[in-house]
């Protein structure tokens, strides 16, 4: 079966000062379904970013191939909503002009009208209301973030590609915002690929998590299958009998093995089809084990 | 607070007229030594000889003169008497057309600079040799290829307006957020939409900049350029007016050409305001 959206063997490499090139990463495989909400996690450097933007198709990788559903990815594209750290929003244009920008793009032969009542449809979603009008200088960085968030909905698109969006905010605003992208997937069962630093937020928002060793020469070292309820809330994640078996397995990963990964590959570790693990209270992994899900 | 700071600077800009208005009227009070002379020799000598009165008008001959200019503004005697305010209408009107034309290259060439790495290492020497040349020294070449002194004047305008606008659109351009683009190119904006949704009020109020410091520029070049050419404007008139040895009019027309260079100002001033964007 051909999966929704395939990375295929890409390598991404750039130009060293004194002549040669570093490589990223290269000979990537990845792959995700329809509906499934992955997140990537990694120490900076080891080119989560550069995926991303591969995925986005703002860059294009050196080698290999990436395939959104059926087809190659040439260059960027409305099927694919980028969320920018920085959210990104034009600053002389109103809450609704950012996501009516976007809604006229996508769809060039739209009426004002509908244009904007689709903008405002996104704006709600997003618990917008009421502050359609403002620039973005008169919101918070949540509320920013949030216009974000609408303008990547309101074109509908394939896939949702998140580039460490809570980042920037503080905690709660986080929390809530987590709490919204979540519910908004779960609902309409979008496909989304996140970049994320923070553990907690991988486990509660992903189905599966990809674990990046450090670059350069990066590598997939395993997919990560959450085991937590489709349910589960954020305020009760820790009381999860699975949670701190998965936490722990991330931690150990980002602490040691991202590190360690290249020299102590497990035997029949294959690029192609990195191992998939899924920690829980009934398998808890000690650190450096990884057990195949059957 | 901000209400009255601003009053009080009202009021201390008040005062500071005042006194300089007082020293002024003081200043050119005459001398009191009067020296006798031989009346046919007196009449040549004029009243500072003859009554001790400074040659220097005051405060209060200025304002009669301007009171006299304001009552009739747009008179016209001949080629060598026109009312002040027919004179500021012909600089005004040399400004203004060559520095629309000016606009009208400079955006265009700027956003092309600004775009393409290619374009602003090829055309960066020429603009920073041509940069710096006075604009009146391309007066001579201008009336010999033109060979119509208004036209002249107008070129001139043109080429000391068009750099400042063309540097600051390029940067402008050039410095247009990464992110931003980046929106336009996910979003799968066509180039000519991104130029003018995305780049263009981006680099607005770097072009405002520019067309503020171009229009400034050309308000003092076509004073001296008028002085060269001369025939109508109000550059021709300070000058014309300092041959009659009308000393009033000349202030008359310094502080004149003052406030149309604060207007113009001003209004671009005013257009840079509207599209700026709070980040």
């Amino acid at each position: 079966m051909s999966k929704f959206i395939s990375i295929e063997s890409i390598a991404r490499r750039y130009p060293k000062a004194g002549g040669g090139s570093t490589t990223i990463f290269e000979d990537l495989w990845f792959s995700m379904n329809r509906g499934e909400f992955s997140a990537i996690i990694g120490h900076s450097g080891c080119g989560k970013t550069t995926v991303l933007n591969i995925l986005a198709g703002l860059e294009l990788p050196d080698d290999g191939l990436t395939v959104v559903d059926g087809h190659a990815i040439e260059g960027p594209s409305l099927d694919r909503a980028v969320i920018f750290q920085s959210h990104a929003l034009l600053p002389w244009r109103t809450v609704l002009g950012n996501v009516s920008y976007a809604v006229s793009s996508k769809w060039r032969d739209w009426s004002a009208e509908k244009v904007a009542a689709k903008a405002m449809t996104a704006i709600e979603k997003v618990g917008l209301k009421g502050s359609e009008m403002k620039k973005p200088a008169e919101l918070s960085g949540g509320m920013k973030q949030r216009v974000g968030i609408a303008r990547a909905l309101s074109i509908d698109p394939k896939i949702l590609l998140m580039d460490e969006p809570f980042s920037a905010l503080d905690a709660l605003t986080r929390g809530a915002l987590q709490d919204e992208v979540r519910r908004i997937c779960v609902e309409t069962g979008q496909t989304a690929f996140m970049i994320t630093h923070d553990v907690d937020e991988a486990i509660y928002l992903a189905d599966k998590i990809v674990l990046m060793t450090n670059g350069p020469q990066a590598m997939i070292a395993e997919i990560v299958e959450n085991p937590l309820p489709r349910d589960r809330r954020r305020v009760d994640l820790h009381r999860s009998p699975d949670y701190y078996p998965l936490r722990n397995h991330l931690i150990d990963f980002l602490v040691t093995r991202s590190k360690t990964f290249k020299d102590e590959m497990p035997e029949g570790y294959d690029k192609r089809h990195p191992p998939t693990v899924r920690p829980s209270a009934d398998n808890p992994l000690t650190p450096g084990e990884t057990r195949k899900v059957a | 607070m901000l209400t009255s700071l601003n009053a009080r600077g009202a009021l201390l800009s008040a005062v500071i007229f005042f006194v300089f208005m007082l020293a002024w009227h003081i200043g050119v009070q005459g001398k009191a030594s009067v020296t006798q002379m031989d009346p046919e020799y007196a009449r040549l000598m004029g009243m500072a000889a003859t009554q001790g009165k400074s040659a220097m008008p005051g405060p209060l001959d200025v304002g009669a003169q301007i009171w006299k200019h304001l009552q009739e503004p747009f008179y016209d005697r001949g080629p060598n008497d026109k009312g002040v305010g027919i004179q500021l209408a012909y600089s005004l009107g040399r400004v203004l057309l060559g520095y629309a034309l000016a606009v009208l290259v400079a955006l265009p060439v700027g956003f092309l600079i600004g775009m393409s790495p290619l374009m602003n290492r090829a055309l960066d020497p020429f603009i920073q040799v041509m940069k710096p040349i006075s604009p009146l020294a391309w007066m001579p070449l201008a009336l010999y290829t033109i060979k119509d002194s208004s036209i002249s004047a107008i070129f001139v305008i043109f080429i000391c307006s068009v750099w400042p606008m063309m540097i600051n659109t390029a940067f402008g351009v050039s410095a247009t957020r990464k992110e931003w683009l980046n929106v336009a190119r996910t979003l799968e904006v066509r180039p000519l939409r991104k130029a003018f949704t995305i780049i263009l009020p981006a680099a607005a109020p770097t072009i405002l900049t520019g067309m503020r410091i171009s229009i400034g520029i050309a308000w003092l070049v076509i004073v001296a350029a008028e002085m060269l050419v001369g025939g109508t404007g109000i550059g021709y008139f300070v000058w014309n007016e300092w041959n009659n040895l009308s000393i009033t009019n000349v202030i008359v027309a310094i502080l004149l050409i003052g406030l149309v260079g604060m207007a113009l100002d001003q209004t671009l001033a005013r257009v840079a305001r509207a599209v700026t964007y709070p980040e």
